[in-house]
């Protein structure tokens, strides 16, 4: 830092507040996500249909393009898309839709459209984009029951979204505890939960996953499937992130200020949670942040193989199922759209990370 | 160092029980078993089936059996080599699985030696040139490749291949060399299909790899004795290559075997996009139809594989590192 004098009246907060504001691409990610979360949370009204409406009008139809000036060279300051015209390729007999100028469908914003349940408590029909009824709105396109891909994407959100906050939170739980507990106590338990770590870790992580799903039952609800696949995801996951707190602990025992602590009669647990959790309180959460995309994408992987989430729920892994073939690429590669929201998801994680990584590091200083 | 390997040798196998122990739960946890679901299916066709035959079929697989005794009799017919009978493909798994995993084994030494070649030499790039227009390019690259599902990465570079070079790229072999014996043209044949799973495992790896390495290199390159050597005027290419990298170079060796898990992880759903003849798509299609000797004996080769990768950087690394000592 330019002027250590400026800094040093500031609180530790404050000071990684400054680190991590310094990082661009961190503080973009960051915002992009919060952006994302706020949309998957309110997903019934961002999103122009519900998941599975199909729309019979456009099976396998390509993403429309939103315009503001027809084809008359009149400026229109509602945008419009045009409406499908469908042709059967007399060679191939396939279904090839164009965009036809003759119809123009306008987009609302804010307006009414199709009824929904609002977080299963009450129904509203306002959505932030769509269109008059009898016409249609499809920004990415439909899938091979003419489902609106954006809304699925919207809806997908909040499954593939909440699951990699939701099993990160378990794998936390679980690695501190055990992590925590190795550390601390030490001598055989230690070593016991060393083995068992190594264990886990040894068994090939998508086979495992792969068996232990298989096994969740066909029967069970959808709630019942996404919470086992969470469970499945952090029951590996959290080995790392044990071996890490437990490196922390046996490092930090030691310490002067522990050792005080010890020596004035604090109990076990104060010690813990006062003194040894908050000074690594901020590499565990740099370590969850960088744990979350692994996650998605593990969900994404099971559920492509069909051992994951299934229909009728929507995550992005489901709806990736559809693009098991290369044919789709060829014919309809929107159908890969979900999987750039992945990509774009995973990128931004690891860059707020990174950043916070940097940040919450006190002797980060020197890099800039 | 001998009797380090032999310790290393015997702590495996308390390891080994456990995943044995642990694998045994996995195929028996799905309600049901391969036995009753076959009838389900016979039953729907309208066939009648004895309750004895039934009974017969259980006891011919041991399925009439305690599960501790089941366990015991799978562990030691596994020791000796029978690792049971494949329900599903009607045929004993040890015809079913070696040349599988041969090829598994194969993809995933392939990917490792590309993700090295490719990683160390890019990371020490990036280190030594910091903050660079190429290492700006490489560390977007990596995240991209990091960020991408294997899947999607399979299927992009299929089109690609499909479109820019029209060949179809699905499977290890050509057609017409899938069942023929091995001979020079078909090894050729092979390795012009294995460089795109290879180049798909491997993008992943290449990317942590590479962001790894360039860590390590920046963490040693900012160390006094490298000040000094360079202050005294040693070569820029030396400098770099005779300390430095050695030491970055270390903690790679001594993930060999953690990085073995990941590539046999990626391998399985690979295959299944790219349609190769390796572990993936068999042990998935054992684990949804329940045919338990099939899945059992997959996740036990594959975790075998594993501990013994283990071993391997274990030694290594013992070989590499003399600060390491044999205790």
């Amino acid at each position: 830092m330019a002027n250590p004098e400026l800094f040093k009246d500031l609180s530790s907060r404050r000071l990684t507040w400054l680190r991590f504001k310094r990082h661009k691409l961190a503080l973009v990610s960051g915002g992009f996500l919060i952006f994302l979360y706020f949309i998957a949370a309110f997903c019934e009204f961002f999103a122009p249909y519900e998941p599975n409406w199909r729309n019979p009008k456009a099976i396998f139809a390509p993403p429309q393009e939103i315009h503001f000036i027809d084809n008359q060279g009149d400026f229109h300051f509602r945008p419009f898309v045009y409406g499908y015209s469908l042709t059967i390729n007399p060679e191939t007999w396939v279904r090839e839709y164009t965009q036809d100028p003759q119809q123009t469908h306008s987009i609302y914003f804010f307006a009414k459209g199709q009824k929904y349940q609002f977080w299963n408590l009450f129904s509203a029909e306002h959505h932030f984009i769509t269109t008059a009824s009898g016409q249609y709105l499809h920004l990415f396109g439909t899938d091979k029951l003419g489902r609106d891909i954006f809304s699925r994407i919207i809806y997908g959100a909040r499954i593939s979204l909440s699951l990699g906050l939701i099993g990160v939170a378990l794998t936390l739980v679980l690695g501190v505890l055990i992590g925590g507990i190795a550390g601390y106590v030490g001598g055989r338990i230690d070593n016991l939960i060393q083995r068992i770590i190594e264990v886990l870790q040894s068994i090939p992580t998508l086979p495992l996953w792969m068996a232990l799903s298989a096994a969740v039952p066909v029967h069970w609800s959808p709630l019942g499937v996404y919470f086992s696949i969470i469970v499945i995801l952090s029951f590996i996951q959290w080995t790392g992130l044990a071996r890490v707190v437990r490196g922390r602990f046996l490092a930090l025992r030691e310490e002067d200020f522990v050792v005080a602590a010890r020596l004035l009669g604090a109990s076990q647990l104060r010690i813990i949670t006062r003194h040894l959790l908050p000074s690594f309180m901020s590499h565990i959460i740099t370590t969850a942040t960088l744990a979350i995309p692994g996650m998605i994408l593990a969900e994404t992987a099971l559920s492509f193989l069909g051992v994951g989430l299934r229909a009728p729920v929507v995550s992005w892994g489901v709806l990736l199922q559809q693009a098991q073939n290369f044919q789709v690429i060829v014919l309809t590669p929107w159908l890969l759209l979900p999987g750039i929201f992945v990509i774009l998801v995973v990128i931004a994680f690891n860059l707020l990370g990174d950043g916070l990584r940097d940040a919450a590091d006190p002797y980060g200083g020197h890099q800039s | 160092m001998a009797t380090y390997i032999l310790k290393r040798l015997l702590a495996m196998i308390p390891t080994l029980i456990i995943i044995s122990v642990i694998v045994f739960v996995l195929i028996q946890l799905p309600p049901g078993d391969i036995i009753s679901a076959n009838l389900a299916a016979l039953q729907q066709q309208g066939m009648e089936v004895s309750t004895e035959q039934i009974e017969a079929l259980r006891a011919q697989y041991n399925l009439d059996m305690p599960l501790p005794l089941q366990y015991f009799h799978w562990v030691f017919n596994f020791m000796q080599g029978d690792m049971g009978y494949s329900i599903k493909y009607e045929q004993p798994v040890n015809t079913l699985i070696w040349e599988r995993l041969g090829y598994t084994v194969i993809i995933a030494v392939a990917s490792l030696l590309f993700t090295w070649t490719l990683a160390i030499p890019i990371g020490i790039y990036s280190a030594v040139k910091q903050y660079s227009f190429g290492d700006y390019l490489f560390t977007v690259i990596g995240l991209l490749g990091l960020a991408t599902p294997s899947f999607m990465l399979a299927l992009i570079l299929m089109y690609c291949a499909y479109t820019w070079f029209g060949i179809s790229v699905g499977g290890l072999f050509s057609p017409e060399y899938a069942e023929a014996p091995w001979s020079l043209s078909k090894t050729a044949d092979l390795l012009s299909h294995i460089w795109i799973p290879m180049i798909v495992l491997g993008t992943a790896g290449t990317a942590s790899i590479m962001r790894v390495m360039r860590a390590n290199l920046l963490d040693e390159l900012s160390k006094p004795y490298v000040v000094t050597a360079r202050a005294k005027g040693v070569r820029p290419l030396k400098l770099i290559f005779k300390y430095p990298v050695r030491i970055a170079i270390n903690p790679f060796i001594s993930t060999i075997g953690w990085l073995l898990p990941t590539l046999i992880s990626g391998e399985a759903i690979v295959s299944i996009v790219l349609n190769l003849p390796t572990t993936g798509p068999l042990l998935l299609q054992a684990l949804l139809s329940q045919d338990m000797f099939l899945a059992g004996s997959f996740l036990m080769l594959l975790s075998i594989l594993t501990v013994l990768g283990m071993l391997l950087s274990d030694i290594l690394l013992a070989v590499v590192d003399p600060r390491i000592r044999y205790e």
